[in-house]
């Protein structure tokens, strides 16, 4: 269990990279607190993997350093780390019995055989895999094999961090759940830092007290889920969490109105926008209210998913996305207006603080 | 609908019945028919019964021919499957290195057989062979046409050379197949050098091995052209396996009733054996 800080890392997977555009990790400069459950969170491509990989050790990073308890570590091995991962795909050895499996990380470091089997018979009992002990480990279903591959992360209870490379991609929709609530218990249960890939917002803003979205490259937001729902700090942020995404227009920025188009909204505050900036304004679809009231739009669309409808519609010439309650009656001439503390300033789609 | 029963169905296979029995049936049947009857010349023949089988397995010459590739085939395995497997785990896993050790592993395998004997005959010649000569010329008394240590040792480094290209090949492809995060979650578990082979090479290469220990058994224990070519069976008979001694009997001496019993009785060996060997290497996989 350990704070984890890394600092001004950058990686590259070619040699001699040229450009911002050859890193693979453009600059990652963060310190993630013992004990946390943080989700990195992105698309495929942007970073993520690598970023868990240089935390793990099995990538050295071009640039930067990363230390566990202010200890530096970059040189160190994966061993020497004396980290947990556990990967997309479940890694089992086949050949040796499900006991086997999970004693095996502990035999490695000559733990005595008392010891191993103390731990490893408490492991089978968490994981819920005590009648398979004897069992040879192949034949097992995906889930099964994938709390193995999380027991012999687990059974070495002195790990600095357990680290998860979307561990729940193969796993059947619902035993993902069973799992993910599983993960959070041992969470509370044994205080390890945890370090969770994945591209699915469900599984990260449920999974992590901290949600690290990464883009291409870099990370652009860490915050609770809260705060990655009400204030992303960056477009992508926006657009990426929430289902449908945050409304991103392009905006004019007067004092403190700002024009949509042809419509103005005042702004309780002046947003320090400096000139040529690309000013967008956004707003989650749940933050605009429809009715008889407000700015003028035009709908094209309708979904009902249920106990919500989503709303799509045209404002000033931007397609707009809008969630509306079940029982939403559409006047003939619709208006919407937005909640004024819901509304978000971007300059170059970084969000514009009300501080600044 | 009712269905209609006709024998329509048996033109169909007929191209292929045709087939096999040109290849393999009547050639067989041949063998079955030469086996118990007696010839001699004028295509006369006479009924000769298990005769024939009784005299092969009852001569000293076949048991010590049948021990001689025994003998072979195990020392062929007990070489060939560890350096394969050997070579496999150090070939390069990716970058220029690998399509030059592909080529060069399948180098040997291109060449003909009796080609492979003819080059091994030369080169341990001790008057002019490369081998031969320079291990004289150290002051080693190596000589494969006078000594049948020599003669053994010859041939079996020809085999060594000829085939371990094949287990490689085949260790190779198994290797390839294992993903990244096998790797990456034994260096996890701290698993040492050994570890790793035991518990994710060798299961993963399980499947190739098995196929590449009964191609090579087979191939072994069925040796003709190479020994042939090089040691002719000699010094001696110390190097006449089966097929050298078979060949022997059949067109050496024409003894056609005594060659074909002998094929019989060496086919069935070979089936029996390549069975034991599948079903002992395929049950530790069913009883998990």
């Amino acid at each position: 269990m350990a704070r984890i800080t890394l600092d001004h890392i950058r990686h590259a997977y070619g040699p001699n990279p040229k450009s911002d555009a050859a890193y693979a990790l453009r600059e990652v400069d963060h310190e993630w607190a013992d004990g946390g459950a943080y989700a990195l969170l992105g698309p495929s491509g942007c970073g993520k993997t690598t970023l868990l990989n240089i935390i793990s050790g099995l990538l050295q990073p071009s640039h930067g350093r990363i230390l566990f308890d202010g200890n530096d570590v970059t040189n160190l091995s994966t061993q020497e780390r004396n980290i947990a991962q556990v990967f997309q795909f479940p890694v089992i050895y086949d050949t040796m019995t499900v006991y086997d499996n999970l004693a095996f990380p502990l035999r490695n470091r000559g733990i005595a055989e008392p010891d191993v089997d103390r731990r490893v018979r408490e492991m089978l009992d968490i994981i819920d895999l005590a009648d398979w002990s004897k069992r040879k480990a192949q034949r097992l279903t995906a889930d099964q094999k994938q709390k193995i591959s999380l027991g012999r992360g687990l059974v070495r209870n002195d790990v600095n961090a357990i680290l998860f490379d979307e561990p729940l991609t193969v796993i059947d929709p619902h035993m993902k759940w069973v799992l993910r609530s599983q993960l959070k218990r041992f969470h509370k249960q044994f205080g390890f830092t945890m370090v969770y890939v994945t591209h699915d917002q469900t599984e990260a803003l449920t999974f992590a007290d901290k949600v690290v979205v990464m883009y291409d490259g870099q990370i652009v937001q860490i915050g609770t889920p809260a705060e990655l729902f009400e204030r992303p700090s960056h477009t992508f942020v926006g657009y990426f969490i929430g289902s449908p995404g945050m409304n991103v227009m392009p905006a004019e920025v007067h004092g403190s109105t700002i024009t949509l188009g042809s419509e103005t909204i005042a702004l309780d505050h002046a947003p320090k926008i400096a000139a040529g900036d690309k000013v967008e304004l956004g707003i989650r679809p749940e933050f605009i209210r429809i009715g008889r009231e407000g700015m003028p739009v035009t709908v094209t669309s309708v979904e009902d998913i249920g106990r919500r409808k989503i709303v799509r519609a045209n404002l000033a010439g931007q397609p707009i996305a809008i969630v509306a309650s079940e029982d939403t009656e559409f006047p003939a001439e619709p208006r919407v207006t937005f909640d004024p503390g819901a509304l978000n300033i971007y300059a170059n789609s970084w969000r514009v603080g009300r501080e600044a | 609908m009712e269905k209609t029963w006709n024998n329509k169905a048996w033109f169909l296979v007929l191209p292929v019945l045709l087939l096999v029995a040109f290849s393999a049936v009547i050639p067989l049947m041949t063998v079955v028919n030469y086996s118990v009857q007696d010839t001699f010349g004028n295509n006369e023949f006479f009924w000769a019964g298990t005769d024939w089988f009784d005299d092969i397995l009852h001569s000293a010459r076949f048991w010590e021919a049948l021990q001689r590739n025994l003998l072979f085939s195990f020392i062929i395995l007990i070489l060939e499957i560890p350096l394969g497997i050997f070579i496999a785990l150090n070939m390069p896993k990716k970058g220029i290195g690998v399509p030059v050790c592909l080529v060069l592993m399948a180098l040997p395998l291109l060449i003909p057989w009796n080609v492979v004997g003819t080059i091994w005959q030369v080169f341990g010649r001790v008057d002019i062979g490369l081998l031969g000569y320079t291990l004289a010329a150290l002051g080693v008394d190596y000589n494969y046409v006078r000594d049948p240590v020599d003669a053994w040792i010859t041939v079996i480094i020809m085999d060594v050379w000829h085939w371990t290209s094949l287990v490689v090949l085949l260790c190779y492809a198994g290797l390839v197949s294992i993903p990244d995060a096998y790797y990456q979650a034994a260096k996890i578990d701290g698993a040492s050098r050994w570890s790793v082979f035991r518990y994710i090479q060798l299961p993963k290469m399980k499947r190739v091995l098995l196929i590449a220990v009964l191609l090579r058994f087979m191939d072994s224990f069925m040796i003709y052209t190479e020994p042939f070519v090089v040691t002719g069976g000699g010094p001696g008979n110390s190097t006449t396996f089966l097929s050298i001694d078979l060949v022997k009997t059949a067109v050496g001496q024409f003894d056609l009733g005594p060659a074909a019993a002998m094929s019989i009785i060496y086919f069935l060996i070979i089936l029996l054996l390549s069975w034991i060997f599948y079903t002992v290497m395929t049950s530790s996989d069913a009883d998990a």
